[in-house]
């Protein structure tokens, strides 16, 4: 301990050494060429150049952020919509719903989405945003159901509105579950999101495809070893969120 | 004043509350006591309107309860429950001042209050405002509770079962606090037990319920001495009543005047049951009763306790 003395707490977090290995390694990929072609002699280039690893990374992340971030909205609405007295009778429904859409393989969805939406990142958005509800509106609901009845209850004694119980008692109470929801889809279509390569996304996923139909598995290699460190370095930066959300009043999630 | 007037409750067919017309004098203490099921929690909450009555009406001061929107009527109404239902992520402060922030009084107004009431239930508020319900024992949870019901300053308070969750040590203490505040305050109170004991200390009257009906109202001491049936008689203890009742006596009530004995004296105003843990603790028959400024007034018996 005595070597981080006078330093910041930041330079011990393992959060901050993931995510410079996966910077370093995505901007530094063509740098590893020499590495690649020792030991996969016969592969040439060594190294994936169709496009920047820093470009498939940014075609990634983006349709993963549109696409959990819509997620985010309709999943946790519907929760929202569901446990009110008026959308009660919803509930089977949106739980069914939001099961099937997870249930059906994105392969398939992407396959069906083709034809109207044509190739490109919108099939791949709209398969991620399927596959993405359903851990969000589980877990909203699951959080927003956890309120302690009493809490409501005095909430509504006191003269609190409902949108005043919704605002001030059931979403901050809610929060923590609802926010882990988020963390398990957006893991999920990060990993996810590398098939929209298939259907003309730019994606991390795309060396690992053209990897796999040119028999390159270096390709492969660089395009999995950068979806699992992004993958990584994102959930651990919303464990840290988690952490910041939890109010100093709750006792520690678990 | 609260005036229940023929007020019907149904839950599937079933009758919970049937027919039910009472009316709280203004600064009553008034005690919904029954047991488990027989609709006491139901009337309370119909009272504020968070459960809705099938028919008759219920006034407030004269006024319906539904002639003003539901939030209305609660903001004016202070409202305690048994598990406090204290909002676990907002401070003690937050959380007293609730009501008022609905109100819209300006902050200053609200922190004065909290410290207020804060000193009112002796709970020291530099050193409470700023903590978290987790943080407080169950006694302190229910004072805060209470506290935050009367934050506002209602003329009327509900409470249901506010202190059945307390160990007894601290029930007792917060009975005795809640008497304190109901004779410093006067406000009309409206509060559901099924504890005996509890009702008879704290109730000027008392509305003893069974199946939904008003089985008996009165004064502690009418129900106690004329118990109108069976079954209000089984409820207050059948012949155990007579226990209750030394309770609710003074040691005046019974004393032999100009008489006078050995020993440790008693206090006219004592209960009768004080004057028997006396009798008891120290083995004797008779006591003398002295007043506060050291008169010998006379002497109470063991005979004169049971007459």
């Amino acid at each position: 301990m005595t070597g981080t003395r006078g330093w910041p707490q930041s330079i011990a977090s393992p959060v901050l050494w993931v995510g410079v290995l996966f910077f370093a390694l995505m901007l530094g990929m063509p740098q590893t060429a020499p590495l690649f072609a020792k030991a996969f002699p016969q592969v040439v280039p060594p190294v994936f150049d169709r496009d920047s690893f820093f470009a498939l990374w940014l075609s990634h992340a983006g349709m993963v952020l549109a696409a959990s971030a819509a997620a985010s909205i309709v999943g946790i609405s519907l929760a929202i919509f569901v446990t009110r007295p008026v959308g009660h009778d919803f509930r089977a429904l949106v739980g069914t719903l939001a099961t099937i859409g997870q249930t059906f393989p994105p392969a398939a969805v992407l396959a069906l989405a083709v034809p109207a939406l044509g190739f490109g990142p919108r099939p791949t958005i709209v398969a991620l945003f399927l596959y993405g509800l359903l851990p969000i509106i589980e877990n909203a609901i699951a959080g927003l159901d956890g309120v302690p009845a009493a809490v409501r209850e005095a909430a509504q004694g006191m003269g609190l509105s409902p949108w005043q119980v919704l605002r001030d008692v059931d979403l901050p109470l809610a929060a923590p579950l609802m926010l882990a929801g988020v963390r398990v889809s957006v893991t999920i279509a990060i990993g996810t999101a590398t098939i929209g390569s298939t259907v003309g996304a730019l994606t991390l996923g795309t060396p690992i495809f053209d990897g796999l139909a040119a028999s390159k598995v270096p390709f492969v290699l660089q395009g999995a070893v950068l979806v699992a460190l992004f993958a990584i370095l994102t959930d651990m930066l919303f464990a840290r969120l988690e952490r910041r959300l939890q109010r100093p009043g709750m006792a520690p999630a678990g | 004043m609260i005036e229940l007037d023929r007020i019907v409750k149904e839950y599937q067919g079933r009758r919970v509350v049937d027919d039910l017309s009472f009316t709280v004098p203004e600064g009553a203490f008034c005690v919904l006591l029954g047991t488990s099921g027989c609709g006491k929690s139901t009337t309370l909450r119909m009272i504020n309107r968070l459960v809705p009555f099938d028919a008759g009406t219920i006034r407030i001061e004269g006024a319906d309860v539904r002639e003003v929107a539901p939030e209305i009527l609660r903001r004016r109404i202070g409202y305690a429950i048994q598990s406090t239902g204290l909002f676990p992520h907002w401070t003690v402060e937050d959380n007293i001042g609730t009501v008022p922030r609905l109100l819209d009084w300006p902050r200053n107004r609200i922190r004065d209050r909290v410290t207020e009431l804060l000193q009112l239930f002796r709970l020291d508020p530099e050193a409470y405002r700023h903590k978290y319900p987790h943080q407080l024992s169950g006694g302190e949870q229910q004072r805060v509770g209470v506290a935050r019901a009367l934050a506002a300053d209602p003329d009327l308070l509900l409470m249901d079962e506010p202190f059945a969750a307390v160990d007894p040590v601290t029930r007792d203490a917060l009975q005795a606090e809640m008497a304190r505040i109901h004779q410093a305050t006067g406000k009309t109170i409206v509060f559901v037990t099924h504890d005996i004991a509890e009702a008879l200390r704290l109730a000027t009257v008392v509305a003893v319920m069974d199946r939904g009906h008003l089985a008996q109202w009165g004064t502690p001491l009418e129900i106690l001495e004329n118990p109108a049936n069976e079954f209000v008689a089984g409820f207050i203890g059948g012949e155990a009543s007579g226990v209750q009742l030394l309770a609710l006596r003074t040691v005046a009530e019974r004393m032999r005047p100009g008489e006078g004995a050995e020993g440790k004296p008693v206090s006219p105003d004592a209960s009768l049951r004080d004057a028997l843990a006396a009798m008891m603790a120290r083995h004797a028959d008779r006591l003398p009763v002295v007043d506060g400024g050291g008169q010998r007034l006379g002497i109470i018996t063991l005979t004169d306790l049971i007459r």
